[in-house]
């Protein structure tokens, strides 16, 4: 089916995991159409920290092969920057750092410990009392938001397309199949489905009578003016993700997230609060010699997490041409990969170049309904705001 | 949710973690102009607590950046002495004495960076609470009602050497000379002929500085005809159907303003340049009026050509969309009379929070503005850019020109040269949908400076409007966010935070196994990763 109407491979949702699919499957040579309630990257994928050292996923490998040829492989700047450095200001900090090193080092990837002088001479904007640094020699970070649009861009330079403000509505099955989705500009025909909505995923499965379970988060970071770039931009710690920007600029977040609501699609403001005072003392007890710069913004995004938070990468049975993919809050760095996993699962059912069978949705079958209470996972009482309720009563 | 089962509250969520708010104010008014010493005094007769906060004195290094009026680095050392600043605050804003008798507590050289309440995607707020610092501490302050009278900003419009030390825009200029006494320039040529340009030409004259002329786009001076005939009867020029086209100078400051008359088609006459020896250029095109904390706050925002810019949408008795916060004065576009306008706020604020208001005098009746605004502007924009460079700078801060705003191309420290990402620029955006200044935004860098976009957020909506052919009222608002001014990390720092937020601090979610690597999920190694605390590792 490839009439203007519809694609061979429909694809909701234009974040990072949907739009690495449509490039994966354009570079193909398939028809790939994706379908984006907003614009492209304008949620999670285009918000979050840039990280890309995910050694927890089966896509890891993938994540660090791919990662330095994607502006090559894109044909537009990702902005992304090899290694990363974790500074540890406290023994606590320092004994996690160190075993995360140490799964690394069994996986295959190496790191070096530095002593303070190391690390101040490395990373210029640390101080003289941090204990030292982990010096991760692979793993990286990138620009988010040139990343999504790099993305869109190559999909449509292979001949993919993108349409934005297009919310999908609903799915058309017969015979065991998703054949169409519905959405306010009228129907699109499918041969192969991927819905990759983020937060959104769940309340569109159900559509299908498959249930995802998955709670909504808020969570936060802030920016500071431009300094002097250092040799290298992903240096974190103290209870901080995030890089310095090439322009210079210190991007970080890190802290409590904020449980939401399950929300249909419909827009919603991300506000920020105040915590952007802890993000401060913390990013400033990091990099002491920054603690002057200055604040210019900070911002929120929404990510989804699966009671495991561990991503859902699946092929469903029933309808049998439905991909599945929520990364469950960290899918930016694993995105390349997270691509190629679909375009597999697609075209073959099976993803070539690892084994996720741990990601398939099967795992949460059984889960009690009330999950997400048990949990705690659910949103602060509306409290304290005696005089606007009282206003709202009237 | 079930009511026997009681829910546990997940520790690394931001539930319970924000400290008790100490620092309260039932009425707090923000901004000591006019409007709001006039809400303050009100409030404080009808028996409110009240908080009034004022930015003024600003640091000088806080106006070397260009925050929150347009400098252009006009100002004398004066600036940098604190105590004469207070004092010149004190001299020059009448009511503000009777603003401490009256017990309204006045916090000045204090800013407002963020103002929040609990809505849809926040609940964990400790109640209403407005982030507030001064040069040595930041705090919260709870408060009931909120009055912004925060005034208007100066309207930036660039054009070549406008980095020079010595192009200033209106209320800046009307800051240093009128509050201040800091302004640095003898001799000023003066950009628009509309009533405040007129004004800011009398400010000049009577302070004696010379105003060399005013430039004025249009076939006519803007300004009322009395208003044009007094400034003229002083001798200053209006040159008419001219545009500016360069400040130039040298690092140290301007030496003219090189004007060009404009022909039928909005051209440059070559014949026509003047070049206009003076010190100082001083924008009067338009003030923009000030609306960050009601965009923080979540208040609706409409883009009101007879307002000046994006206001807040208000009801008659001046309440936003937020209930219990009230915009007035310049910040809700033009107020003939914004002392009679912020009493009025602060009597919808005390009926708002149920205190007995007597005999309320009528409501002053809005100024209806002119809904000119925009068109003129557009105007100014388009003869701009007819006249001028593409190397021009459309974003001061990042150093974007009107070429790389509208090729949409990467910051030069890229140095991306694939011919994909060449054979892009903006139709390639609008292609896929309508106009949005934020997405510009992220690829150009246009409007992601320490300036927090002050300088150029209209005049990139502006160019984009005009490139894309669509009315510059419907590009969105380029998004304003806390701190809503640039405040150091040592500074917000000391805002302060509840034991519970330090204990439950984490990198991310802390959800158990979410780091386990893949190989160990679902094997006896699996325990060994997690070290129960639960604790995330990094991304
Ligand atoms: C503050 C923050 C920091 C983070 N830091 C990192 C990090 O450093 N490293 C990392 O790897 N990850 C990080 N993450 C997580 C990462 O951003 C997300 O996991 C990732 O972006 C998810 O991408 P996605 O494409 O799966 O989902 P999303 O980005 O949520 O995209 C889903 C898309 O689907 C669209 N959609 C929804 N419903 C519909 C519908 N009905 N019809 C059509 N379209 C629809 C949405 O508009 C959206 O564009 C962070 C996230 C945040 C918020
Ligand atoms: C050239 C010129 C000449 C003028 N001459 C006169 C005149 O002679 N008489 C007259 O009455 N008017 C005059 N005006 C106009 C007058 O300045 C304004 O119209 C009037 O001041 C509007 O009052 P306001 O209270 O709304 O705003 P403003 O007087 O602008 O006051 C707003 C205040 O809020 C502060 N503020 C804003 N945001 C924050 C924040 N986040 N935190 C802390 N503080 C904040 C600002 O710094 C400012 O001090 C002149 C204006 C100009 C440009």
């Amino acid at each position: 089916m490839t009439s203007n109407r519809g694609a061979a491979v429909v694809i909701v949702g234009g974040g990072v995991s949907g739009l690495s699919a449509a490039w994966w499957l354009a570079r193909s040579g398939y028809d790939v159409l994706v379908l984006d309630k907003g614009i492209v990257g304008w949620e999670a994928s285009g918000r979050n920290g840039g990280g890309a050292t995910h050694y927890q996923s089966p896509l890891f490998h993938e994540e660090q092969r791919l990662w330095p040829q994607m502006d090559a492989l894109l044909g537009y700047p990702t902005e992304y920057r090899r290694e990363r450095i974790i500074i540890n200001l406290t023994p606590a900090q320092q004994a996690r750092t160190r075993h995360m090193a140490t799964v690394c080092r069994d996986l295959g990837y190496p790191s070096v410990e530095l002593d303070n002088g190391q690390l101040r001479t490395l990373v210029p904007l640390a101080g003289d009392d941090a204990l030292g640094a982990t010096h991760f020699q692979f793993g990286g970070h990138a620009n988010p938001q040139r990343t999504v649009q790099a993305y869109a861009w190559a999909l449509q330079d292979h001949g993919g397309r993108v349409m934005q403000h297009c919310p999908v509505t609903g799915f058309v099955t017969a015979g065991g199949r998703v054949t169409a989705v519905e959405t306010r500009a009228g129907r699109y025909g499918c041969d192969a489905l991927v819905i990759a909505a983020g937060p959104q995923t769940g309340v569109l499965l159900r559509q299908l009578g498959i249930t995802l379970p998955l709670a909504a988060a808020r969570a936060e970071m802030i920016v500071t003016e431009p300094l002097p770039l250092m040799q290298h931009g992903g240096v974190d710690g103290n209870g901080l993700y995030g890089r310095q920007t090439l322009r210079g600029n210190l991007a970080y977040g890190g802290g409590p997230h904020e449980w939401l609501d399950e929300n249909d699609g419909t827009e919603i403001a991300r506000p920020s609060t105040p915590l952007l005072g802890s993000l401060s003392r913390r990013l400033a007890a990091l990099f002491p010699k920054a603690a002057h710069a200055r604040v210019i913004r900070s911002w929120a995004g929404i990510i989804e997490n699966t009671p495991d938070g561990r991503p859902v990468i699946d092929r469903l049975g029933d309808p049998d041409n439905v991909v599945v993919c929520t990364m469950s809050s960290v899918g930016f760095g694993l995105s390349p990969a997270t691509g190629h996993a679909i375009h597999d699962l697609v075209l073959d059912g099976t993803c070539s170049f690892a084994n996720i069978d741990k990601l398939s949705l099967r795992r949460f079958d059984g889960l009690p309904a009330d999950w997400r209470q048990r949990r705690g996972w659910v949103p602060p009482l509306a409290v304290a705001d005696p005089v606007g309720s009282a206003v709202d009563r009237r | 949710m079930d009511g026997s089962a009681v829910t546990p509250i997940d520790a690394k969520s931001i539930t319970g973690k924000y400290p008790e708010i100490t620092r309260r104010s039932q009425l707090l008014v923000v901004g000591a102009g006019p409007a709001g010493i006039a809400a303050a005094l009100e409030g404080a007769r009808l028996g409110l607590q009240v908080t009034l906060v004022d930015e003024n004195p600003v640091p000088g290094e806080m106006m070397g950046l260009d925050v929150p009026q347009f400098y252009g680095q006009c100002m004398t050392g004066a600036v940098q002495n604190p105590g004469r600043m207070v004092e010149q605050i004190l001299a020059t804003s009448p009511g503000l004495e009777a603003a401490f008798d009256a017990g309204v507590e006045v916090l000045l050289g204090t800013s407002v960076w963020g103002a929040f309440v609990n809505g849809p995607a926040v609940q964990s707020l400790p109640g209403r609470v407005a982030g507030l610092a001064d040069q040595s501490q930041s705090w919260l302050c709870g408060f009931d009602a909120l009055v912004l009278a925060t005034g208007a900003r100066d309207l930036v419009l660039s054009f070549a050497g406008i980095e020079r030390p010595g192009v200033i825009g209106a209320n800046a200029f009307h800051a240093l000379v009128a509050r201040y006494d800091a302004f640095k320039g003898r001799r000023l040529v003066i950009l628009g002929s509309d009533t405040l340009a007129i004004e800011t030409a009398f400010l000049a004259l009577d302070h004696g500085i010379e105003v060399a002329a005013l430039v004025e786009v249009r076939g006519e001076p803007q300004g009322s005809p009395a208003a044009v005939a007094a400034i003229e009867a002083r001798g200053v020029a209006i040159l008419t159907r001219h545009v500016i086209v360069e400040a130039t100078g040298t690092l140290e400051g301007v030496d003219a303003a090189v004007v060009v008359a404009l022909d039928a088609g909005g051209g440059a006459r070559p014949e026509g340049r003047r070049v206009i020896a003076c010190d100082t250029i001083c924008l009067a095109i338009g003030l923009v009026p000030t609306v960050e904390l009601a965009d923080v706050l979540g208040c609706q925002l409409a883009a009101r050509a007879d307002r000046g810019g994006h206001v807040a949408t208000r009801d008659a008795s001046g309440q936003s969309s937020v209930a219990g916060v009230f915009a007035v004065g310049d910040c809700a576009g033009p107020a003939p009379d914004a002392a009679a306008a912020g009493a009025a706020a602060a009597r919808a604020a005390a009926h708002w929070l149920g205190v007995a208001v007597p005999d309320e005098p009528p409501s002053p009746t809005p100024d209806p503005g002119n809904s000119d605004t925009f068109a003129y502007r557009m105007d100014w924009m388009r003869a701009l850019t007819a006249t001028g460079s593409p190397r021009v700078l459309a974003c001061l801060c990042e150093e974007v020109t009107r070429a790389d705003l509208l090729g949409v191309k990467p910051p030069r420290y890229l140095d991306c040269t694939s011919p994909q990402m060449v054979a892009r620029d903006a139709r390639s955006l609008l292609a896929d949908g309508p106009l949005n200044h934020d997405q510009f935004k992220r690829l150009t860098r246009a409007s992601m400076g320490p300036c927090q976009a002050r300088r150029c957020r209209e005049q990139v909506a502006m160019l984009l409007a005009l490139a894309s052919d669509v009315p510059v009222e419907a590009v969105p608002l380029a998004g304003y966010r806390a701190p809503v001014r640039p405040l150091p990390l040592s500074l917000l720092a000391t805002t302060g935070e509840s034991p519970a937020m330090t204990a439950g601090w984490d990198v991310w979610f802390g959800i158990p196994g979410q780091w386990t690597p893949y190989a160990d999920i679902g094997t006896e190694r699996e325990v060994l990763d997690d070290d129960g605390s639960g604790d995330s590792m990094h991304l």
